[in-house]
């Protein structure tokens, strides 16, 4: 019954002390699915994300990965966490290391892989994002655009069952959007399982199953793009998409030429 | 005439002092080493250790920066004796200057430590990394290269401050000194400046050296952006 859902969350909750951030989320994603959440700022999307691997604990509610429980008291968080990527809006590549260091150091370190197989796994994430000539290059040295693909290679050389992006582009100059976006893009038609918050119409329209509205802690609404996009059910949305579509531009038209 | 006379003084001294360099050499290593090694677990247990532990290594710190070397060197000399602990001078002498110099370096290495930009350390977490491997992988190269240029630094005070051994009996550079210008009558002036250049002499080359570790460990392209260089370079 639960077979294909990989992520199941149910009734959360999250408190920062008085701030009631999250208040009863529950959604699953299907494998293979690539689900969407916007929402305007301060509303708690980085915060849903980080408890999904447990960066941040709830309050409560419950959590399954592929159909084990990861909120429970026993679980080993550590293998959970290898086993959820996670895309940072600001790359968070550690700076010290090589690109192709920065891919393989958590097989080997986390996983045990040893150097040689971890570095073909690595080359073949970085060929993935169209780095592989970028191996020996410090994060340092690349574009914003490049550095996000290295860390989308480095949660991918970890074989997850899912990926969170949390506003992937939004660090981006507007030019170096489009190839990270493509790469995303790319991933969601090879079936890898994603959840991403990202206000980039253009992605949600393109590769989306569903976009999930998310205010003031609360799933406002959810459907597929079409639907929130053409005859969304609330004005909340209607309005915030406005406001979106605004400030981001309406993306509509590249994708449908 | 005087001039060669000083010039033979001069040469005469140089083994001694010499002999005592090697010694001074000595010290500022072990110095170093301990304050190195115990200063590391200072800092990483101030950071990540529990509340009761930071605390006790924050008053560690504390008294070892607040009481004088000399004080020091005498406590764990003569003080230790007084217990039944016999420590020969050396030994006690890294005791108090290793421990104390641990007390300053914790405090490089921390600041280092808590530098490390946090978002790093949610991404090793966040591939499933335990505390403690994103520490020795990720936090800790970072925070010892960034240490190198403080850590000059300090290696220029310890070394200056292990003339202060001379004080319980080490036979380091500053007693030899002592020795040659007792031995001479009274060409102290002559003495010290020539022991003042050896110092000298250490420290740069001592920093130098550090200085090219530390262009060793710089990362490409790192530094430039870190630093508003590339600014600099284009004004
Ligand atoms: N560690 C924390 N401690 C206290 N408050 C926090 C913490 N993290 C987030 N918050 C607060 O929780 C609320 C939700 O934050 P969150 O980062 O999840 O929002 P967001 O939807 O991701 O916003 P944005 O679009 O700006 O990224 C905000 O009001 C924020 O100030
Ligand atoms: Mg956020």
């Amino acid at each position: 019954m639960m077979d294909n859902v990989i992520l199941k969350v149910e009734n959360l909750y999250k408190n920062y002390g008085e701030l009631e951030v999250l208040k009863g989320i529950s959604f699953e994603v299907k494998k293979g699915e690539a689900k969407v959440i916007i929402g305007p700022s301060g509303t708690g999307k980085s915060t849903l994300l980080r408890c999904i691997n447990r960066l941040t604990n709830p309050d409560s509610g419950r959590i399954w990965l592929d159909g084990k429980e990861i909120t429970a008291s026993d679980v080993k968080i550590n293998q959970i966490r290898s086993s959820i990527g996670m895309v940072f809006q600001d790359f968070n590549l550690f700076t010290h290391l090589k690109v192709i260091d920065n891919v393989r150091i958590g097989p080997m370190k986390v996983k045990g892989i040893p150097k040689r197989e971890a570095t073909e796994l690595a080359i073949d994430e970085l060929k993935k994002v169209g780095l592989e000539n970028k191996v020996d290059s410090y994060p340092a040295e690349l574009s914003g655009g490049q550095q996000q693909r290295v860390s989308i290679a480095r949660a991918l050389a970890m074989k997850p069952k899912l990926i969170l992006f949390d506003e992937p582009t939004s660090a981006l100059d507007p030019e170096l959007i489009g190839e990270v976006l493509t790469v995303m893009i790319d991933l969601a038609k090879n079936g890898m399982t994603m959840l991403v918050v990202s206000h980039e119409m253009g992605f949600a329209r393109s590769v989306a199953s569903k976009i999930i509205f998310l205010e003031h802690g609360v799933i406002v609404e959810e459907g597929p793009p079409e639907r929130i996009f053409n005859k969304p059910k609330c004005k909340r949305t209607a309005e915030f998409l406005h406001k979106i579509t605004d400030l981001y531009g309406d993306t509509k038209h590249e994708n449908d030429s | 005439m005087v001039f060669n006379a000083h010039l033979n003084l001069i040469l005469k001294s140089l083994p001694f002092l010499l002999k005592g360099m090697v010694v001074t050499l000595e010290l500022t290593f072990a110095f170093l080493s301990i304050g190195l090694v115990v200063g590391i677990f200072l800092a990483l247990g101030q950071v990540y250790g529990r509340r009761s532990i930071s605390l006790l290594i924050s008053a560690f710190e504390r008294i070892f920066r607040a009481i004088p070397a000399l004080v020091l060197l005498f406590l764990f000399y003569f003080g230790a004796a007084q217990f039944g602990f016999n420590l020969s001078a050396f030994a006690a002498s890294c005791l108090a200057l290793g421990l104390r110099s641990a007390a300053y370096q914790s405090q490089i290495f921390r600041g280092a430590i808590q530098s490390i930009d946090i978002g790093q350390i949610m991404a090793a977490r966040a591939i499933g990394m335990t505390q403690f491997k994103a520490a020795i992988y990720i936090v800790l190269p970072q925070a010892l290269r960034l240490s190198i240029a403080p850590w000059s630094n300090e290696y220029a005070v310890v070394l200056k401050d292990t003339s202060l051994c001379y004080a319980i009996g080490v036979t380091e550079m500053m007693r030899q000194g002592r020795y040659i210008v007792a031995r001479t009558f009274g060409n102290a002036l002559l003495i010290y400046v020539v022991v003042a250049i050896l110092y000298f002499i250490l420290v740069i080359i001592g920093t130098r050296l550090l200085n090219l570790l530390e262009r060793k460990f710089r990362i490409p392209g790192y530094e430039a952006k870190e630093k508003g260089e590339m600014v600099e370079r284009m004004l």
